[in-house]
Parts: C-alpha cells; structure tokens; sequence
C-alpha cells in the first residue's frame, strides 16, 4: 500500500540520520576526552617506558606511580596545592562577603544616591579586565605587595557581574517578608543573615562554585605579581615546571602534575554537575 | 470528511522508570465523526481527550486500533500527510513573524503540483483572514494583539491550507470569562460558513454543549456516552456523565426503590415501574424540583438566592451524598419558602437512577410522581 | 545624612572600596599611563606627553605581529567554535538517549586549568628527538609528511592554537545552545509539522530566529573573548610568545608591563586601549547589525 511505502522509507532515513548524529556526537566526546586519557596514560608511563616509544603506545601494561612521587617531591607541586587552595577559599570568602552586603544595599535598603551608584557599577561591568590590571600591577608593586598572599588576593576579590545577580536574586523575595521580620523587630542585618541568605542559597552557592572555578584557574594576575616560586598558585607552577622543572624531556613526571591538578575541579564537576552547569549558563563567561 | 475511529488504544510506558507498567491514555474507543459537525471531545483533565486529539492528527499514534479519514486509513499517516489543521491551546503563533506571515506559512510549505503562486497565497490569506475578521491586523506581530485576537489568526492559520479537519485544542482556556462567550460563537459561525469537520477538545461542559452538534464525553481514556448535547443530558448512560454536564450539577442521594415505590432516604418520592428491589444511587436534575406545601421529599432549607427570573433554593436532606441540594425554581414558586423545612415534588424525567456499584444507568419504563 | 542613608552606604562601603581601587582608580590611570611617554618603571620618569606611546606602539613589529595573531585568531575561531557548537546542539537536542553523558562530557574541558591541558596538546602535536607525536604519526599514517606543529611553520602553530581554542571555549557554547534549543516549545515544531514545513525551512523559519538571541550573545561574547586570548597561546608556547611568533594583543601588553621584555607600563596602556577600542568598535558593528537579524520577544 501506498501510506505503508512512505512509512518505511521515512522510517529507514531516520534511523539512518540518527546513527550519523551518534557518530558525530561520539566523535566530538573522543576529541574532548582523548587529551585526559594521553594525559592520564602518559602519566603512568615510566621516564624510560615513555621516552623509547618512538610511536607512543595507547596502553601500558607496567603503570607506574613513581611520576607523581617525583610531581610532589622534585618540584614543590604540594606548595602549588596549598597555595592555591588558599588564594582560592580567602579570595572567595571575602567576595561573598563584599558581594551580599552590596547586593543587600541595592536590593533592600533605601538611601540617597542609590540609583546613581548602582548605574556606575553596571557600567563597571562593561570594562575589560586587561585595562585595569596595568595600574594594578603597579600599585601592588609599589606598595610592595608582590610575592604575598594580600597582592594575590585584593584586586581579585570584585565581581561586579555577582553583585548584579545577587542584586536580582534578593528583589525576587516578597516584601511582605520584610515587613514581617520588621514588625517582628528584626534588624536588617538578622532579616539579611537570616531569611534573605538561606532562601537565596542556591544563587550563592552558584556564585561560590564560579568564583571557585575562577581563581583555581587563574593565571594572569599571579603570573604578573609572583615571581617567588613560594607563592606560585598551580597554573604559574604548571608553566614553571614546564620551563624549568624536571628537565624538559620528564614528560611523564609533567603530566602527572597536570592530572593532579586537574583532578579536584573535575571531581567537584562531578558532584555539583547540574548547579554548575545551571549557574555557568545564568552567568558564566570563561575565566 | 468523515472521521471513524475503530477500536483506539493509546499506551504510554510509565513515567516511573523502575515501573514497568504503562498507562493507558486512550482504552478501545470507538466513534463516528460525521462530515461537516462540530464535535466537543468533553473529559476531565487527564481523561485522554488531548491524546486523542494528537492521535487524530498524526502527533502520536496509536498502539492498537485504526483511524479513517472518509474512506482512507490514515493510522499510520504522518501528521503531515493527514492534511489537518491543528489549533493549539497557546496558539503557537510563530512569535517573530507577522500575522500575514503566519498565516502564509503553511502555503509556502506547498511543493510540486500543489504549489501556489504569490498572488493565490495572498488571496488565501486575505480570505482567511477576513473570515475570522482580523484583516485590518495583518501587519501585527503576535505580541502586539489580545488572547483573543491571537486565537483568530491560530484558526485562520489552521484553516488556510483547507484541511480535511480541523481541530483545536482547549481553545478557549487562555480567554477570559467576557471573550470566551463571544469567541465560542465565533468558532461556532467559521464552522458553520466552512462545513469543514472539526473536533475541539475542552474540559468546560457548558462550552461544549452550548456550540457542539456532538459531545463525546471520556473519562479515564473510556469513552462514555457520545450524542447530541441535549440528548446526552437528558438521557445520561451513567452517573459520571450525569455529573459531569449541567450547572448546577445534578444532585445525588442515596435511595432505593421497594416494591414500586422510590425512596430517596426514608421519603417516597415517585412510583416506578420496570425496576428491581433494591438500592439505587439516585440523580435529580435542580431543575426536577417543585416547592408544594405536602411535597414527599422534607429537606432543610439552608438559603434562598434570588437570581432575577430563577432562585435556587440551597437545602440538605438526611440521604444526600455532597455537602448540599441546589434546586432551580421559577422564582414566583419560591416566594412562600421561608424557614425551617422546605418541601419538594419531583418531576419525573429528571430523576435518574443508577447502579450503586457501577454507576450504570437503570432505566425504569414508567413513573408517577407522588 | 540621615540614619538611614548612612546604612545604605555602609553596607555598600566594602564593595566601594574594593572597585575604586581596583577598578575605577586604575581605569582613569590607564589613560593617564598612555600619554605618558615612555614612562618607565625603573626610573620613574618621562619625557612628555602626547600620543607618542601608541605611535610606537603601533610601529612596534611585535605588536603588528600579535596584531595580526589576534586578528587570524578571531576570524577563524569565532565562526568556526560556534558554528560547531550549533551543529553539536542540534545534535544533543535532537537524541535521547545518553544525552547527559554526552552533555557532561562535552563540559568538561569548562572546569580544566586552561595551562594545565595546553601542555597535552602541546605533547599531542610536538616533535622531539624521541618521537614525531602522535599527532604527526596520524598524518604519517595517512600518507602525510610530519610537521612540527610547535615550533614549525607559522601556519601549523596557528592551527594548533585555533585548534585549542575552539576545543576551550565550546563547552560554554554547547551549554548555551542546548538550553536555548531545548527552551523552544513544542508546539512550534508541531505546528510546523502538521503544516508539512520542510527540515531546512524548519531550522531556518523557526529555530534560528527562536534562538538568535542567545547566538547573537555568543558572537558577541566570543569576539570579545578571542580578541583577549592569551591563556591558550601560553599553554601552548610557553611565556616567550613573541620568540614563538604567536603573542596576542594581551600578551603583548604583559610582556610589556612585565617579565624580560617589561617595565614599561606606558606602552602597555596604550596597547591595552588600542585593544579596548578595536573591541568596542567590533562590539558596536555587532550590535547594528543584529537589530536587523536578532528577534528578540
């Protein structure tokens, strides 16, 4: 029959467009994975393993955990840890701490001038990062915070961008809350603490994940305030261990830094996935 | 054009993954559409009319069962060889063309031998348009015009490429209470200059029988009465269908009928014939009452509301299921009715009586009223 | 001021001090550094004032390199990553089955340290005195003659660095993408279903107008992200870009602030604004050109 002919054909065209579309959504995953697989593998090759692969193998049958022994002890990979761990949580806290009280002041409170500041800080949001960073760089030269933790973490803790979504976040919140909790005889900083923040959990623990991502990443501000290997965060580690660390040629001992480093924002990825993924896509922009 | 649907089931596989077991939307329906009528498919929400609407366009289809356009079998059709226009409940007005572009989209998608020429698609839309009355908005975008402006050009859209049957879905639900009465009369009217066979979906048993030749009430995916509206309602096969059409609904006590005799509680209220002893569930229309001084059924009287021509007197008696009896009466019977007890005749053909345990209708051959 | 306004402002207080700091101080002073001429850190001085910093730098074969970088960079990364990422999108949006693998895997790269996973690449495409790479294996394998992807020719180190970039900044996009599209309702599709619309004319008609606001936001964040690309060229080059030929506008503005090449915050500047103009311009065309293709609801 005539309806039962242009049935199967077009059932025999789907079937053929949706294993093109597997195919091609399977060949972009390998691309993306492939490089954490080399990396993984590649570090746990031996040094000697490695190095006589003239065509590198895509296994190994004798793994080795010796080039994360020498990731930790050759060069101060632990230090890097520590030192970006630090940067990461001070850095953050402060963030948080200076992005709701501002969201607070322009969400709840009213004061002259309010309008106008908040417009400035909106047109704040406009500018590039780069511009800034020159007088940065030298006012913390100058003031002779280079190689500190203070240099490292003050010009990085304004989020302009955290604020405004905050900001939005808070006005959702009926007034009638604020009119009870006022009639209750709670003061602002009680109805802030206690009924704007834990109704608005989700949006800062978006904002604590981004900003968490930001900073573990971070590469350019501590690339142009550190040159004390002492204060290196990660990313200027991975360079310094690159350019001078095990020798150019340890290529296993390298990678299994860079697994190690790798390793906690994709585990913490994994367990916050679909906040993650809903924050980046309210407000994220890479770095 | 003719629509038969013949044995229809609809399965879909449980929502709850772990649960293996599926829901059945649509449960062997059967029933004839006939060419050129307004047919109203009437359930509760979750009753299976939407799915059975998406089955007869093609959107879903069917696990078991056949559909016939006229003579042809278009079961297994794609909805875009079916050749239906298709209403949605929220329009689906394309959001970032005009309204001429709308509706000129269907026309575009025409090839081969069916394709137009630019100046035929014109006439078309203007056609369309002037039908539902909307040629002066043409150059409008969609979110420049009223729920009900926009409704118009879904139907125009709809109607367009002249399809073989036209549907809507819950047409009337995104309206308010002003524009609804005045845009079902306006379906009713493009229906009627257009003959073509239409079919709309609603869970608002007024709309449906205030314009439908036809109502198809369903519930839980079983089809449960089809007919026209009068008819339905006055001859209810069971006692959701006897529940679910009229305003107020139907009023519902427990009774039972001994040796000829109908009993709602302890009151005699009618002589039947042709009925078995035993309980019965039964069903008076409001309008069944009459305030008579030694009437058989005692109720007390809760509040008299006066309406203009009708009053409805509010009362409760011992054997009601519900919170209340709502009876409509001319208001001139109603004037003596004051305090404490309130006392009703019946009128026969609106009192019903069904099987306890299934709901089915009972049907006595005569009665008498008492 | 009354109590009240003083409260407001306190609480402001924290967020003003840091922005006028780190942000307002240092934006007027970045102007002032420009016209500054030949201002140099170990000194302390210069000579005058005027526009002789952008002259130079302008002059400067360096910054016409990174220029010229930046500019590749650009036309064939921001095409080609969100064209990609739409194709990709449609694919996850049209599947049901292992959509969410797909999705996770395809985000990724978002959460890695950009430096950290330049090094693979790097690996990837580099030839040393042990092995070709992989990379050039697979072209030998296929016939081709290896190439020195790193510090070979300049097209084989451009491909690589787009090649990063595209693989960098998809994540974001495919994200974006795939909310937008799954965020059309239903019923458009279904209506154009039922009215017999072709595929092409589906795509074209409906889902690309129903999404241009949100692509439009990614061509605009995506030229603006490329012009200020750097990370990626470091991950792949190491710090000395210009020895490698492959610095960028920003980088060239580090190098000047900073390492070797650095202490002269003025040319910096001057790079820094040429940089913020050519992007404001870009931004601006943009703009003009999307009121006529983006429909926005």
């Amino acid at each position: 029959m005539d309806n039962e002919r242009i049935e199967a054909a077009a059932a025999r065209r789907a079937r053929v467009g949706r294993t093109l579309t597997y195919l091609f959504l399977v060949i972009w995953a390998l691309i993306v994975l492939f490089p954490f697989y080399w990396m993984v593998l590649s570090s746990i090759k031996s040094y000697g393993a490695y190095n006589s692969e003239y065509i590198p193998q895509f296994y190994t049958l004798s793994p080795t955990l010796r080039n994360y022994v020498d990731a930790f002890t050759t060069v101060s990979l632990g230090r890097y840890f520590l030192n970006t761990a630090i940067f990461t949580v001070l850095t953050t806290a402060l963030m948080l701490m200076v992005t709701v009280l501002a969201a607070f002041a322009f969400s709840r409170l009213e004061f002259r001038g309010k309008d106008l500041v908040f417009t400035l800080f909106l047109a704040l949001m406009m500018i590039p990062g780069e511009l800034v960073v020159i007088t940065n760089f030298q006012t913390i030269t100058n003031a002779g915070l280079r190689n500190s933790f203070t240099g490292l973490i003050l010009p990085s803790v304004t989020s302009v961008f955290y604020i405004y979504l905050l900001k939005e976040n808070f006005e959702q919140i009926p007034d009638e809350l604020y009119r009870a909790a006022k009639v209750d005889g709670s003061t602002d900083f009680r109805y802030l603490t206690r009924v704007m923040i834990p109704i608005c959990r989700p949006t800062i623990i978006t904002v604590t994940i981004l900003k968490v991502i930001e900073c573990w990443n971070s590469y350019v501000w501590p690339r142009l305030i550190t040159d004390d290997a002492r204060y290196f965060l990660v990313s200027n580690g991975i360079q310094e261990i690159r350019e001078n660390g095990f020798g150019r040629e340890n290529i296993p001992a390298m990678m299994a830094a860079v697994v190690v480093i790798s390793v906690p924002l994709i585990v913490l990825f994994l367990i916050f996935r679909k906040k993650i993924m809903a924050g980046v896509s309210r407000g994220g922009t890479k770095g | 054009m003719k629509v038969v649907l013949e044995h229809l089931t609809k399965r879909f596989p449980s929502r709850n993954k772990k649960d293996k077991s599926e829901v059945v939307a649509v449960n062997d329906m059967s029933f004839e559409i006939p060419d050129g009528k307004l047919v109203g498919l009437l359930g509760p929400s979750g009753c299976g009319k939407s799915t059975a609407l998406n089955l007869i366009c093609g959107l879903e289809t069917p696990t078991e069962g056949k559909i016939f356009f006229g003579d042809d079998d278009v079961t297994k059709l794609p909805p875009e060889r079916r050749g239906v226009g298709l209403v949605f409940q929220n329009y689906a007005l394309y959001p970032h063309l005009t309204v001429r572009q709308n509706i000129l989209f269907p026309l575009q998608n025409l090839r081969g031998e069916a394709k137009l020429s630019k100046e035929v698609m014109e006439e078309k839309v203007l056609e369309a348009a002037k039908l539902v009355q909307i040629e002066q908005l043409l150059e409008r975008k969609p979110s420049e015009m009223s729920g009900g402006q926009q409704q118009r050009v879904a139907i125009a859209r709809a109607l367009v490429k002249m399809p073989r049957v036209l549907l809507l879905d819950e047409p009337l639900s995104n309206l308010d209470a002003r524009l609804r009465l005045q845009t079902r009369e306006e379906i009713r009217r493009i229906q009627r200059e257009t003959g073509v066979t239409t079919v709309f979906v609603t869970h608002d048993q007024e709309e449906a029988m205030s314009i439908s030749d036809v109502i198809v009430v369903m519930k839980d995916g079983v089809l449960q009465q089809t007919g026209k509206p009068q008819e339905v309602y006055n001859d209810p096969g069971n006692l959701f269908v006897a529940k679910f059409l009229g305003t107020p609904p139907i009023n519902v006590f427990d009774g039972s009928v001994r040796s000829g005799t109908l009993f709602v509680g302890e009151d005699a209220v009618m002589k039947v014939e042709g009925v078995a002893d035993g309980p019965y569930t039964v069903g008076i229309r409001p309008e069944a009452f009459r305030v008579r001084d030694d009437g058989p059924l005692r109720c007390a009287l809760e509040t008299v509301e006066v309406m203009g021509r009708d009053t409805t007197i509010v009362s409760t008696h011992p054997a009601m299921q519900g919170v209340s009896i709502r009876s409509v009466i001319s208001a001139e019977y109603a004037e003596g009715v004051s305090g404490g007890e309130v006392r009703f005749y019946l009128k026969t053909a609106k009192v019903h009586l069904f099987d306890p345990a299934s709901g089915e209708r009972v049907r006595f051959a005569s009665a008498e009223a008492l | 001021m009354n109590n009240k306004s003083f409260k407001g402002w306190l609480y402001l207080l924290p967020a003003i001090l840091f922005l006028g700091a780190f942000m307002v101080y240092p934006l007027v002073d970045v102007f002032v550094y420009s016209f500054e001429e030949g201002y140099n850190s170990a000194s302390q001085s210069y000579f005058g004032t005027g526009v002789y910093n952008y002259a130079y730098v302008l002059r400067d074969g360096y910054f016409l390199q990174a220029l010229k970088n930046t500019f590749l960079l650009v036309i064939i990364t921001v095409p080609l990553s969100t064209g990609l990422a739409l194709l990709i999108s449609l694919a996850l949006n049209s599947i049901k089955k292992l959509r969410e693998l797909f999705q996770t895997i395809y985000f990724l790269p978002y959460v890695t340290n950009t430096l950290a996973v330049g090094l693979v690449f790097m690996i990837l495409f580099k030839k040393t005195a042990y092995t070709d790479g992989l990379v050039n294996l697979v072209i030998a394998f296929f016939g081709g003659s290896s190439v020195d992807f790193i510090d070979g020719p300049y097209w084989a180190k451009m491909f690589v660095l787009c090649f990063y970039t595209v693989w960098v900044v998809l994540p974001f996009k495919i994200l974006i993408l795939t909310s937008a599209l799954a965020s059309v309702r239903q019923d458009f599709y279904n209506a154009a279903r039922l009215d017999a619309t072709p595929k092409w004319r589906v795509f074209t008609r409906i889902t690309l107008p129903m999404i241009s606001p949100q692509l439009f936001y990614l061509i605009i964040t995506g030229f603006i992200g490329a012009f200020k690309a750097y990370s990626d060229a470091v991950a792949i080059f190491g710090t000395d870009l210009n020895a490698a030929g492959m610095n960028t506008i920003v980088g060239y503005v580090y190098d000047m602030l900073y390492g070797n090449s650095g202490g002269w915050p003025s040319y910096a500047s001057a790079a820094a604004i040429i940089l913020f103009a050519i992007v404001l311009t870009i931004t601006c065309i943009n703009l003009l050109v999307s009121r006529k293709h983006v429909y926005y609801v």
